[in-house]
């Protein structure tokens, strides 16, 4: 008995060891064929086949969903043939890069990227460029040395300079406030938390502002509101939340308006109006801000366009046309603005939907 | 892994037959009539290129595996192995950015996971915890001191030539030179487990601990080097996802053990420990990686690439059980029927 365990053993790694040698060749032999090593995915090709793909940092994320809509808009008016969305649906730092392979090796004309982590996605994109793909960064950077373009919605400081102005007009300018932010390692949420960091410190007009807390939902539905009933449950004399992100303000609200600090608390912060519009209604948030995402998607759609045509390289100084929205011209380090930050409240929220 | 192979040629004798239908095998000839099936229907499957870029991705899961197959074939399990490739990959972050020469950073981290691997053990066979409720504290408690260590930061200036190679291939081939490593690691654990009797021995325990105690099995010993072998090895493993994504942080391999216990499992290993073997959990593992890979090349949406992963490992699991239930149903039957019906019962033996 125990002899006949032992052979079934030795076989079942002869089987295996002779499986591994043909897994090994027979991912080898056929090199020829395939169509994405032939290096054809170059800048050259015709206009019928080509391909532009959307990597944002997780699905079903609403915001993303209106970024991505305005893309496929985007990728149809530049006149790609094929527009793909992939990505991972969790937010984490190296999840993003098997799909970057993936479109390498599918031979993707243009891969238009919010990256999750800026060097973690760095060697994947470089190895897409070898390949010939050209690489658009849109929603939140990746280090500049590995991309062509980054499609920014709006100047950084911007963002978070109305941010900070909303809070402190509904506080009264004085009193404790709290950050919510997405993810810890998250490029664009740190740059603005940033800003706001400085500007509360050298405006005069905040100095009665203090910020006591900075917490991480995660861009997590429920991490996010536990995240804000742990902040009203540490500090007692909190005045205000600002939520730069759209999952995080959600969340938030939704705590706020079933909590006593409903109207109390001020919440400001990057929502969509879609999900904010029942919490302007009823007195939870008075104003918060955003762009229309859809757009960044349709600009970084025409970006893509640009550098495969070679009309434009990515340098400063480059322009190109957006379709409907017009000329937009590159600044430093690549970067494109696409508008400026609106603010929504009670008066103004019905008119937009997204 | 030939010098294995000859081995087991040289001392296997009989039960052909049995051994080329055991469960490794079977795996085997899946996941190759799966590679045979997506290189036919999967436009641009059939490429050096999926062979690195399915490869890279399944490395890690690859490593855990290996330690994992032992560790649960004595019927215990340890869910830290994913917080301590973290750990390693947070203290790697800021001993480099520390300036410390990389080769003592490497180290530095694989003896953090000897450590991480000790305490484990130490919990599990000193203490007598049960290792499920010990390895949920340390997936909690590791993943917190990777935040303690590196906190938000992310360190990414790694050396270039170590993170090039480390996405090297060997020559055309498309194979990741890493797999070498790999690979003696696979033949180290198959030859531990297969053919030693501190291999034996880990079946007995998984099978019955009393009993393995009787015959002289030192239990808590051997589980203990268990846990520290798979410490090890997940310090590596976060080393070469620190270098392949070139980015050091805290939330690194974060959800890996769940990766690395489902593909040990469709391999063929049992959770109830006993039964098991290295071939098929690499089978397993290699079985899940081309699968997941095909349907990305493919654009599924990861929402269905779960659900099938899921689905993969419920019938792997369920599957040998229903089996087995249906051969007891059979066999029940037949009992029965003899006892109810003696005279024709006398006859059958001969049918």
């Amino acid at each position: 008995m125990a002899l006949m365990r032992n052979a079934r053993r030795i076989l079942a790694a002869t089987a295996a060891t002779t499986a591994l040698a043909l897994l090994a060749a027979g991912c080898t032999t056929p090199a020829a064929p395939a169509p994405s090593a032939s290096g054809a995915a170059s800048s050259s090709a015709p206009a019928a086949d080509r391909s532009i793909t959307f990597i944002p940092k997780q699905l079903n994320n609403p915001y993303t969903d209106v970024v991505l809509g305005g893309g496929k808009t985007g990728a149809q008016a530049a006149g790609f043939a094929k527009s793909n969305v992939v990505g991972p649906l969790e937010a984490s730092a190296s999840s993003q890069v098997s799909f970057i392979n993936a479109e390498t090796q599918a031979g993707t004309n243009v891969i238009v990227i919010a990256a999750n982590d800026p060097d973690a996605v760095c060697p994947a994109l470089e190895e897409a460029r070898t390949g010939g793909a050209k690489i658009v960064a849109f929603d939140s950077d990746t280090n500049p040395k590995c991309r062509d373009l980054f499609v920014s919605q709006v100047v950084a400081k911007d963002v978070a300079l109305i941010q900070v102005e909303i809070i402190s007009e509904q506080i009264g300018g004085s009193g404790e406030i709290a950050i919510l932010s997405a993810t810890a390692n998250a490029t664009n949420q740190n740059e603005w938390i940033k800003f706001m960091e400085a500007e509360l410190k050298d405006n005069p007009k905040y100095k009665d502002i203090k910020l006591v807390a900075k917490v991480y939902g995660d861009d997590d539905d429920t991490k996010s509101f536990q995240e804000a009933q742990g902040l009203m449950q540490a500090y007692p004399n909190l005045k205000g939340i600002i939520s730069p992100t759209t999952v995080g303000i959600a969340a938030t609200a939704r705590y706020l308006s079933k909590s006593k600090y409903k109207g109390k608390v001020a919440l400001t912060g990057l929502g969509l109006p879609n999900e904010m519009r029942a919490f302007v209604k009823d007195g939870t948030v008075t104003e918060f801000a955003l762009w229309d995402p859809a757009q960044l998607g349709y600009v970084a759609a025409f970006a893509g366009k640009a550098l495969l045509d070679g009309t434009m390289t990515g340098k400063e100084g480059d322009k190109f046309t957006a379709g409907d929205m017009g000329e937009r011209t590159v600044g430093a380090n690549g970067v494109v603005i696409v508008g400026p930050p609106t603010r929504f409240n009670k008066d103004n929220i019905d008119k937009y939907n997204f | 892994m030939s010098e294995v192979l000859s081995q087991e040629v040289a001392a296997g004798r009989s039960g052909a037959a049995r051994v080329m239908t055991s469960r490794g095998a079977i795996m085997w000839y899946l996941v190759l009539a799966v590679l045979v099936l997506l290189s036919l229907v999967v436009p641009g499957f059939a490429s050096p290129r999926t062979a690195g870029f399915l490869l890279l991705d399944v490395i890690p899961i690859l490593m855990i595996a290996l330690p994992m197959t032992l560790v649960i074939i004595t019927a215990e399990i340890d869910l830290s192995v994913a917080s301590t490739a973290g750990l390693t990959s947070a203290v790697m972050g800021v001993l480099w950015a520390g300036g410390m020469n990389i080769y003592l950073v490497l180290l530095i981290c694989l003896i953090v996971g000897l450590l991480a691997g000790a305490f484990n053990g130490i919990m599990i066979t000193a203490v007598g915890l049960p290792s499920l409720a010990v390895t949920i504290g340390t997936l909690a408690l590791f993943r917190g001191l990777a935040l303690v260590v590196i906190g938000d930061n992310a360190v990414a200036n790694f050396p270039r030539e170590l993170t090039t190679w480390a996405t090297s291939k060997i020559g055309a081939t498309g194979i990741p030179v890493f797999m070498v490593i790999v690979l003696v690691l696979i033949a180290i654990f198959a030859v531990v487990l297969h053919l030693t009797p501190f291999g034996r021995g880990l079946f007995a325990m998984g099978f019955s601990k009393e009993a393995a105690e009787f015959v002289g099995i030192d239990v808590g010993r051997s589980k203990f080097y268990l846990f520290v072998a798979t410490g090890l090895v997940s310090s590596m493993a976060g080393i070469f996802w620190t270098l392949r994504y070139s980015s050091a942080r805290s939330d690194n391999a974060s959800g890996l053990e769940l990766a690395v216990i489902a593909a040990v499992l469709l391999g063929g290993v049992s959770i109830f420990g006993g039964r098991g073997s290295v071939p098929g959990a690499v089978a397993g593992v290699l079985m899940i990686g081309i699968i997941n890979y095909a349907l990305r090349l493919q654009r599924i949406s990861d929402v269905v690439l779960i659900i099938v992963t899921g689905t993969l490992l419920i019938a792997s699991v369920v599957g040998p059980s229903i089996f087995e239930w249906m051969r007891k149903v059979r066999h029940d039957r037949r009992v029965h029927r003899d006892l109810t019906n003696p005279a024709k019962s006398s006859t059958s033996p001969a049918s």
